[in-house]
């Protein structure tokens, strides 16, 4: 009559929240970005690819509901009484509204004090970073874009050429098919294998001929019925299937360059990685399919990977239009712009040999700046700026809208210059 | 409480299972024990839907109150980061188990217990509470448990229907204001409508045009000659203070749009719903405590388990029963579930044992049968009655409850009464009024609607023990304000006299009061 159900919900989704919680990230968004700022000034390097922990104070958050506040009169009952008898008075704890053997309102409101703190996943952390920017001056490069499509593998199919035969899968059913269709015949020759061995084994007096020819013939038929299946079927044949997907067509490439001579120090260097990291971040954050090249020079200037481009050390002088000159062979060589959008940021201390800006100048000015969307430079330094910074400046005089440039001085800055140089524009 | 482990009285049965780890099959079993069990005790519960979770799942379970389904909402959002990020390190435990008021009664159990802890969880919530929602009068009036789980559905759809046609934004608004009001959304003395989620459905177009229809007929703004005289005969609106101010706001605030009155009229619904457990807190976990002790006793006396899983079973019984003194930094107020179960054992103990104390105390109850009175004790009473009906010295004096009185004048704490012969009665009238709603809750009524002149409403505070408003009370009223959509007044009185008044949009006092000063002088 009465009935239990267990019910296993265990399988079941455990996000029940997740709209929920989204629904508060949205709607404290401004002081979650105030905490990812602080973030980001305070973390190392290495250290952007997890979530953050975000405090609000409890005040912002509150869900207001009437409520008795402190004062009036209250008698209130408590548990435990030791040494109290009737009449007994007990001064107040001076200074302060701390009621001593407070009810459920005054532990409340000292719960209230608290901040309200929370984890963020690092997505959640990036997105929050990283809101309100755009590389600027995206232009739709879909000239090609019609025709270029990538095949993506999509499973596999029991139609196609011979060329999509995928060996494996097809071996597999075929063996599968022999085992399930030979079943019953490879039981029964096992069983006459054995009754031929216990017939074979008994005193020649007992053995009967007539009975293991007669097992010799069946073990034969069986062994041919066996053999009649064939090694492989066409039903057990898969093909490997493709897909053809469309290649986007926001195309786009990224140079990094950085300045490893000897006159960077350290710190100079730990600033511009993370600006480049947070830039690198950015962008596999916006756009799905983007090229990096990372370039990286003292007096001369080599292509290299991620890793190597923040990680390694090298020493020298500073030759800056070395970068520059392999930017543009580069370019040239891979990324022709009728297809590609092309950026770049550029990180130095300033340091340059002083007949080597005015080449700079002019490479930026007639081979690069023409083909690339937008070029930034930041310049890490405390100091006076020098001839590259002088160069620069006619450049940007020149090129309003391809080009930026920024100081930065300590790590503090980081994040600003960075916002600025790659704030949505309003048009 | 002591608690001794005696030896099995009559061993008929072989343990259920000697292993701590739960398995379908075993919670089945004991399930099906235990229930059986219960009905001997004529616990009469509906039936049950045990669901096995995750932590995870329990921590999305905490942040919508244990409702299976819920509408979209940022305070739940809220609520879950709250409580992953306490459980995450380490500050809180998870409860063993949520459950929750309906039809069937569905208890969640988390994967994480062992076979000791499941057993006790079936038994406290789904034959403790569980027969508690099925007879306590107040969840019967207030309550439809067959009928909750399709109004939360509605709720939700309806709720996701708006968000579409107008935006989370302005859901989100109203939402927000309802549920700053929500434990003003019940009238607590008139029996309400049982919910049913059909009836909703198909009413509620039909609602949404009437309702408007009816607001505009009080709205209306060309006064004829006759409804002057009339206004005269007919100086307030409403005639009677009104206590439900989320009905009020409902039916008749003026700028509401049919589907923003149809929100408030959930949140107050759902409030509702949550209406007798917000006042029967000590009888239901008493209730649910004495029963999973009594059930699990009555399982190891028949031999249905051993000693090792009475031991677990024990060792986490007291822990939920076990009260802080007053001066200890764990203390955080009364435990509920050590009240109620002290004064639910007690009561069994007077009918079994009585002393001659009881016999003067409790002439109606001594040696008389203990299921009955069990049952009609939890049958009949909200918190704040139970206490003053059935507390006992004994039990006062087993808590060593003692009463303080704190005057906001008062240099000194003033030891009013203690657990002793001229104490009793008044510790527990004390702890009684600790549950009355009005002592917990602000008294906050609708007085006045200016009808011609500005629409501007009015509340009235009536301070109990002059205890005033929090600081969080102006932002409340913001939020009438937004509801209501023209000037919102408090006023906060102390017996007769009008100690302060709140004005939302604050009022420019300074520019007027000064004037007339300066007029008095001059």
């Amino acid at each position: 009559m009465m009935n239990s159900y267990v019910i296993d919900r265990r399988l079941n989704g455990k996000n029940k929240s997740a709209v929920n919680r989204r629904r508060f990230l949205e709607r404290y968004k401004k002081h979650i970005k105030r905490a990812v700022n602080d973030a980001v000034n305070k973390r190392s390097i290495t250290d952007m690819e997890h979530g953050e922990s975000i405090s609000i104070p409890s005040e912002d958050i509150r869900e207001p509901s009437f409520g008795h506040g402190q004062g009036g009169r209250r008698t209130i009952v408590n548990p435990g009484n030791k040494e109290f008898v009737s009449g007994d008075r007990i001064a107040k704890p001076q200074g302060g509204s701390g009621q001593g053997g407070g009810d459920g309102q005054a532990s409340d409101s000292g719960e209230g004090m608290d901040d309200f703190t929370f984890s963020i996943t690092q997505d959640e952390f990036l997105e929050f970073l990283f809101e309100d920017l755009e590389l600027p001056n995206l232009v739709r490069k879909d000239l090609k874009s019609m025709d270029d499509f990538v095949y993506r593998h999509a499973g596999y199919t029991n139609t196609g050429v011979p060329a999509k035969i995928n060996v494996v899968r097809s071996l597999k059913n075929a063996h599968a098919r022999r085992i399930a269709l030979s079943g019953k015949s490879r039981r029964r020759l096992k069983e006459v294998i054995r009754l031929l061995a216990e017939e074979e084994e008994k005193d020649s007096a007992l053995r009967s001929t007539a009975l293991i020819d007669e097992l010799l013939e069946e073990k034969l038929k069986l062994e041919t019925k066996i053999g009649r299946l064939p090694f492989i079927d066409d039903f057990d044949l898969r093909y490997n299937l493709s897909a053809k997907e469309p290649m986007p067509s926001n195309a786009a490439v990224m140079f990094c360059l950085m300045d490893v001579s000897g006159s960077m120090t350290q710190a100079t260097k730990d600033i511009a990685k993370r600006f480049f990291l947070l830039l690198y971040m950015f962008l596999r954050r916006n756009y799905e399919k983007i090229d990096v090249v990372f370039i990286r020079h003292h007096t001369s200037a080599k292509e290299v990977d991620e890793e190597e481009f923040f990680y390694s050390r090298e020493t020298g002088g500073t030759i800056v239009s070395s970068a520059l000159r392999m930017m543009d062979d580069i370019v040239r060589e891979r990324y022709p712009t009728s297809a590609w959008n092309i950026y770049a940021a550029q990180a130095s201390d300033g340091d340059n040999w002083n007949d080597d800006s005015p080449i700079c100048q002019k490479l930026l000015e007639q081979s690069i700046l023409p083909s690339v969307q937008y070029f930034s430079y930041i310049e890490i330094t405390p100091r006076d700026h020098q001839a590259l910074w002088h160069a620069y400046e006619n450049v940007q005089a020149s090129f309003p809208n391809q080009f930026a440039m920024e100081q930065i001085v300590d790590q503090g800055d980081i994040y600003p210059v960075f916002r600025q140089l790659f704030q949505r524009k309003v048009t | 409480m002591s608690i001794e482990l005696t030896s099995p009285k009559d061993p008929r049965h072989e343990p259920i299972t000697t292993s701590s780890e739960w398995t379908f099959e075993r919670i089945q079993e004991f399930d099906r024990i235990i229930g059986a069990i219960a009905r001997e005790y004529r616990l009469d519960t509906y039936p049950n839907q045990i669901e096995i979770i995750s932590s995870e799942q329990m921590m999305d379970a905490y942040s919508s109150v244990g409702m299976p389904v819920g509408y979209h909402h940022w305070s739940f959002g809220k609520q879950f980061l709250q409580t992953q990020n306490n459980y995450e390190r380490g500050f809180m435990g998870l409860a063993y188990e949520i459950v929750i008021n309906s039809s069937p009664c569905i208890a969640y159990l988390m994967e994480e217990n062992t076979m000791a802890m499941q057993a006790l969880v079936i038994a406290h919530a789904c034959y403790g509470h569980n027969s508690f929602f099925k007879n306590n009068y107040l969840f019967k009036t207030w309550t439809d448990a067959t009928a909750i789980i399709d109004y939360l559905v509605f709720a939700k759809d309806y709720v996701a229907q708006c968000e579409n046609r107008y935006g989370v934004e302005a859901v989100e608004k109203i939402l927000d204001s309802c549920h700053a009001l929500q434990n003003y959304g019940v009238d607590r003395y008139k029996r309400p409508a049982p919910i049913s989620a059909a009836e909703e459905r198909a009413r509620q177009e039909e609602r949404e045009q009437y309702l408007q229809q009816q607001v505009n007929l009080l709205w209306r703004t060309i006064p004829t000659a006759r409804e002057e005289a009339d206004q005269v005969k007919r100086a307030r609106f409403p005639e009677e203070p009104q206590e439900n101010l989320l009905y009020f706001i409902e039916k008749n605030a003026p700028l509401l749009e049919p589907w923003q009155r149809e929100l408030v009229r959930i949140v107050r619904k759902i409030a509702q719903y949550f209406y007798p457990q917000r006042q029967t807190q000590v009888m239901n976990e008493g209730w649910a405590s004495f029963w999973h002790y009594t059930l699990m006793n009555t399982m190891y006396d028949r031999g249905y388990v051993n000693e090792a899983f009475m031991f677990e079973f024990l060792s986490s019984h007291s822990s939920v029963i076990y009260q802080p003194p007053y001066d200890s930094k764990y203390y955080s107020g009364i435990n509920p579930y050590t009240l109620g179960f002290n004064i639910y054992s007690d009561l069994r103990r007077m009918c079994e044992h009585p002393t001659d104390e009881d016999r003067e105390w409790f002439p109606e109850i001594v040696g008389r049968d203990w299921l009955d009175t069990l049952h009609f004790a939890m049958e009949n009473f909200k918190d704040e009655s139970f206490i003053q009906q059935y507390l006992s010295p004994k039990v006062m004096r087993d808590m060593k409850l003692f009463c303080v009185y704190d005057d906001q004048d008062s240099p000194e704490y003033e030891i009013r009464a203690i657990h002793d012969d001229p104490g009793y009665r008044q510790v527990r009238s004390a702890l009684a009024d600790q549950y009355n709603l009005s002592t917990r809750e602000p008294n906050i009524q609708i007085v006045d609607v200016n009808l011609r002149g500005d629409r501007s409403l009015t509340l009235k505070h009536t301070r109990h023990n002059n205890i005033p408003l929090n600081n969080e009370c102006e932002e409340v009223l913001r939020h009438v304000h937004r509801l209501w959509g023209f000037d919102v007044r408090l006023e906060s009185y102390d017996g007769d006299e009008c100690v302060k008044r709140y004005r939302m949009p604050p009022e420019a006092t300074s520019a007027e009061e000064p004037s007339l000063e300066h007029l008095r002088y001059v």
